[in-house]
């Protein structure tokens, strides 16, 4: 299905780690997935899984340091982006210190233009994403003005013209956060995150913080401003159910790596890796007739401390001596459908890995 | 909002009343008779019970201090200075301009210089200025104020001959001084914005601001440090507290005939009722800016803002709105 | 172990700092952070060392601190005299060391004072809120009311001279603070979730004061109180220097300091080296207890 439409993002091989003076988190581990012109990749995974990692190493808001991405690619529009430039290693090294930061800058100035007008990113909680000393109409026109060369009286008028696509009263302009339930507040960051037409929103847990009535809501809204626009979307979730609400693709993220990736039909219906399965088993049911839930034993590996094998060997229901052996790649069983598991490799054969169109 | 103003100005009437009756109990546990300190030794017992009687103290405790606050409320009597016969009150206002310039001059300093040192000193975290901002801010917050005054009248008046050593009445009088008492007050508040700016640094909105794709420099301004202006006008009042305290002591080591010298006089000379009128005088100025810092603080911060506008047309759009979610 | 290795990873293989099982108690952790924080260790050090010269005084003076020399009036730094000698001919360095008797262990009396009593009313106040903390509060409100450098001249100047008259006069001047932050400490323990959580599955009040609010409290308080020392010790001198409290011929810091003015232009050293005694003992206290506070609070470092 999408595979034909021309992609927006690429991630390749992603590897980010977060780095302090006791130890190494590896936070996303070869992680790669593409996301075509108005497509919607669910990121579903427990909670710290490395989604939220993988989103701001897109927009380039990772802490640096800690956070380092130690080697991948990220293109949008075809166009590679990724920040990363070392430190030299001498102290004394000033040249190549200034080099550094030339790049840096560069880099800086170039994400600069991206974030906010290309790639938008929603944070989960919304109580907390929008500053409190300032009027909510104004937190919308500042996107509006620093991508657009726009007067501030245009800015504002689009703002107030945001404010009532999300159904929000353009009178409200000008309150304050504080003054706004926590629905509201998400609505007014979805306008935030619309104001420039974005190709891409990344959406990370939008709607965790939420009531479930209020859920449903923000989810409809977003589904239909999505199709209204032709945004692109990343929709990082722990919910299932979200996913098979608004998501076209879906990837499975089991500690910092991508398990499972495919077409909605893929995961709902022909999931094969184990730690999928283990997920459906885990959600109740109205069809089938089960007395107990199936959860998966057992927990998420320290991310300090990742096995070189299969990050999900302890907690699997068909490990065997293989999945020891090494860290299995992501074969592609079916055109677009892809998974992480020894046995996979062994039906799927050696040729592995997402590569380019 | 003029409602908030009012109450805290009513407020304002307990606090300076406990800090009256607090001073009347010190003199009452003073030990020793003030007769002995205003008249020679040679004076004869009939002098000094007829002194008695002239200052009231031979009234029973409650008529005394009846008569005190009566004396303040009606006429703003202080009292009578025992060293110069002097009212109190008088006397203390002629000084009163002197102190308030050392601790406004020297707010305005600290505000000038603490605030982007430690706005400074937070975003570049870890970092070699980092470091040396907040060891300057300990190191500053460790000079006995005195002794720094004393280190600088040795340097720049004895030494260099820039400065004159004592005050004069100048310009030029008064920078010592202000340094001396500031240098606290600035480290207190570096460290303070610093330890601030990182919180709010760490903030979401902060993160939606740089996800919005804003120059770091207005993040920092706009989004971090207008969220830690809240604290920090907060921390003004205890600022200016520290300051009218070093002044205190500083007024002494420059002869500045100000409050605080004569405070610190009158303590030395057992002159009471100009201590008195010192504690209570300094109480008030302190108050009335805690209270003008209190109002500053509402201003700052919407959320307490919006809570003391009272417009019906607000409140009936937020209920038209509050439906739609 | 780890999916792939990186420079960052190989750096603390070598270190053999790479131990990811090593947590332990929270208060061990921050005892092990406070120790490794160069600056606050310093200090602590400084601090140990200056309670030991006032502890041994005798044995480390040179000379008797009172003799007055005055064949020897005014003599700058010299190996016979370090800090050189005062008006009446007395060793500054002798009493220097002397001094360390009386500032070090008055201000930390000041602090205990404070806290026990400031610790109390804060307590209760935190704790039966209500009317009992209003009026606690409105109390600390009318001492708030005047500037504590200033509170502390007023009281010393109708107690006397004196130490115990000083430690009065310093604590009470200490108490406001301390009772605000011992009462938002424990209110901020007290309407925390994990004691609602406690409460709720029938944790006694005792015990729930003696696993939850003394242990969360303490912390706080401590770090005001290794900060409280050093504002103690700089009020105590300030005291000193201006007349009263501690005055000569005690070998206060600030008492010889006050007595050294005098000679400021013809002998600066009997200026310069008490102030600077004073300004290493409070930056001990300061860097100690900014240590204190980045270990037991690593979030705020």
């Amino acid at each position: 299905m999408a595979a034909e439409c021309k992609n927006i993002l690429e991630v390749r091989n992603l590897v980010v780690h977060y780095e302090t003076d006791e130890a190494v988190c590896e936070a996303v581990n070869d992680v790669s997935f593409d996301i075509g012109e108005g497509e919607i990749l669910g990121l579903v995974g427990e909670t710290g899984a490395g989604k939220t990692t993988i989103g701001l190493s897109i927009m380039g808001l990772l802490p640096k340091p800690p956070a380092h991405i130690v080697s991948g690619s990220i293109k949008l529009n075809g166009e590679e982006f990724i920040d990363e430039a070392d430190d030299p290693k001498s102290f004394f090294d000033i040249a190549g210190k200034l080099k550094i930061k030339k790049v840096k800058k560069n880099t800086e100035k170039m994400f600069r233009t991206i974030r906010g007008k290309k790639i938008t990113m929603m944070f989960q909680d919304p109580m907390t994403a929008l500053n409190p000393v300032h009027y909510v109409g104004d937190q919308i026109a500042e996107v509006i003005k620093i991508h657009e060369k726009v007067s501030a009286a245009e800015a504002q008028k689009r703002a107030c013209d945001m404010l009532e696509i999300v159904g929000i009263p353009a009178e409200r302009y000008k309150e304050y956060p504080h003054q706004f339930s926590g629905g509201m507040k998400q609505r007014i960051i979805i306008a935030i995150a619309l104001a420039c037409h974005p190709d891409l929103i990344i959406a990370d847990e939008p709607t965790t913080a939420l009531d479930v009535t209020i859920q449903a809501q923000v989810l409809k809204m977003m589904k239909e401003l999505q199709e209204k626009y032709k945004t692109s979307m990343i929709f990082i979730t722990h919910d299932f159910g979200v996913v098979a609400e608004i998501c076209s693709k879906c990837a499975v993220v089991y500690a910092g790596e991508i398990v499972e990736y495919g077409t909605l039909e893929h995961i709902f219906n022909q999931a094969q890796h184990p730690y999928t399965l283990g997920l459906f088993g885990s959600i109740p049911n109205l069809e089938d007739e089960t007395d107990r839930l199936k959860p998966i034993a057992g927990l998420m590996p320290n991310p300090m401390n990742l096995p070189p094998y299969c990050s999900f060997y302890e907690r699997c229901d068909r490990k065997c001596d293989e999945c020891k052996k090494k860290n299995p790649q992501l074969v592609e069983v079916e055109p677009g459908h892809f998974v992480r598991c020894v046995f996979a490799e062994c039906k799927g054969g050696e040729n592995s890995g997402i590569t380019g169109n | 909002m003029i409602r908030y103003i009012f109450k805290r100005i009513l407020y304002l009437i307990p606090v300076m009343f406990g800090v009256i009756v607090l001073v009347f109990l010190m003199k009452m546990v003073m030990p020793g008779d003030p007769v002995m300190e205003l008249l020679p030794a040679s004076a004869t017992e009939e002098e000094r019970e007829e002194m008695r009687e002239e200052l009231g103290l031979n009234d029973p405790i409650y008529e005394q201090f009846g008569k005190y606050v009566w004396g303040i409320v009606t006429r703003g009597d202080l009292g009578t200075s025992y060293k110069t016969k002097q009212p109190v009150m008088d006397e203390l206002l002629q000084r009163f301009p002197k102190t308030l310039v050392i601790a406004l001059v020297s707010m305005a300093l600290n505000l000038i210089v603490a605030v982007p040192l430690g706005i400074l000193a937070a975003v570049k975290q870890y970092s070699w200025v980092d470091n040396v901002v907040v060891l300057l801010s300990i190191v500053g917050a460790s000079l006995p104020s005195f002794w720094l005054a004393l280190m600088m009248i040795m340097l720049f008046a004895v030494k260099l001959g820039w400065l004159p050593a004592m005050y004069d009445g100048t310009v030029s009088g008064y920078i010592m001084p202000v340094i001396a008492v500031s240098i606290g007050c600035i480290s207190a508040t570096v460290r303070g914005i610093r330890t601030n700016m990182l919180e709010t640094i760490r903030q979401d909105y902060v993160r939606t601001a740089r996800a919005k794709g804003q120059k770091e420099s207005i993040v920092i301004v706009k989004h971090a440090f207008r969220n830690t202006l809240v604290p920090v006008v907060a921390s003004i009042g205890s600022g200016l507290g520290m300051l009218l305290g070093g002044s205190l002591i500083v007024e002494t080591v420059f002869a500045v005939p100000g409050i605080g010298k004569y405070v610190t006089d009158a303590v030395s000379q057992r002159n009471f009722p100009a201590v008195q009128g010192g504690v209570i005088m300094l109480a008030l100025i302190y108050a009335i800016i805690n209270i003008v810092v209190d109002i500053c603080y509402t201003i700052v911060d919407p959320r307490l803002k919006t809570a003391f506008i009272t417009s019906k047309k607000r409140k009936r759009v937020k209920q038209g709105g509050e439906i739609n979610v | 172990m780890s999916k792939i290795t990186t420079p960052a990873m190989e750096k603390l293989y070598k270190k053999k700092k790479y131990n990811i099982e090593g947590v332990s108690s929270p208060g061990k952790e921050a005892l092990k952070r406070l120790m490794r924080d160069r600056t606050a260790v310093a200090g602590l050090i400084i601090i140990i060392a200056l309670l030991l010269v006032g502890l041994f005084a005798p044995l480390i003076a040179p000379y008797d601190y009172q003799v007055q020399d005055y064949s020897a009036v005014l003599q700058g730094p010299s190996s016979a005299h370090w800090f050189g000698t005062d008006g009446t001919g007395r060793d500054i360095f002798s009493r220097c060391v002397y001094g360390a008797r009386y500032s070090l262990p008055i201000g930390i009396m000041c602090v205990a004072v404070g806290l026990i009593i400031g610790g109390i009313l804060g307590v209760i106040a935190a704790y039966f809120g209500g009317k009992t903390d209003n009026v606690i509060m409105r109390f600390i409100d009318i001492i708030q009311a005047i500037p504590s450098t200033l509170l502390c001249i007023a009281l010393v100047a109708i107690l006397g001279n004196g130490v115990v008259q000083l430690i009065i006069a310093v604590a009470a001047g200490s108490i406001q603070g301390m009772t605000k932050s011992c009462r938002a400490a424990v209110l901020m323990v007290k309407n925390s979730e994990y004691v609602s959580s406690s409460k709720s599955i029938g944790v006694s009040n005792l015990m729930i004061m003696l696993r939850h609010l003394v242990p969360n409290a303490v912390g706080i308080i401590v770090i005001n109180a290794a900060n409280s020392v050093s504002e103690s010790i700089l009020t105590i001198s300030a005291l000193s220097y201006i007349g009263i409290g501690l005055t000569s011929p005690t070998p206060e810091w600030g008492a010889i300091l006050s007595e050294g003015k005098t000679y400021i232009s013809v002998a600066p050293h009997t200026v310069l080296f008490p102030g600077l005694v004073i300004a290493i003992t409070v930056l001990a206290f300061n860097l100690f207890g900014n240590g204190l506070r980045d270990a037991l609070d690593p979030r705020l470092k």
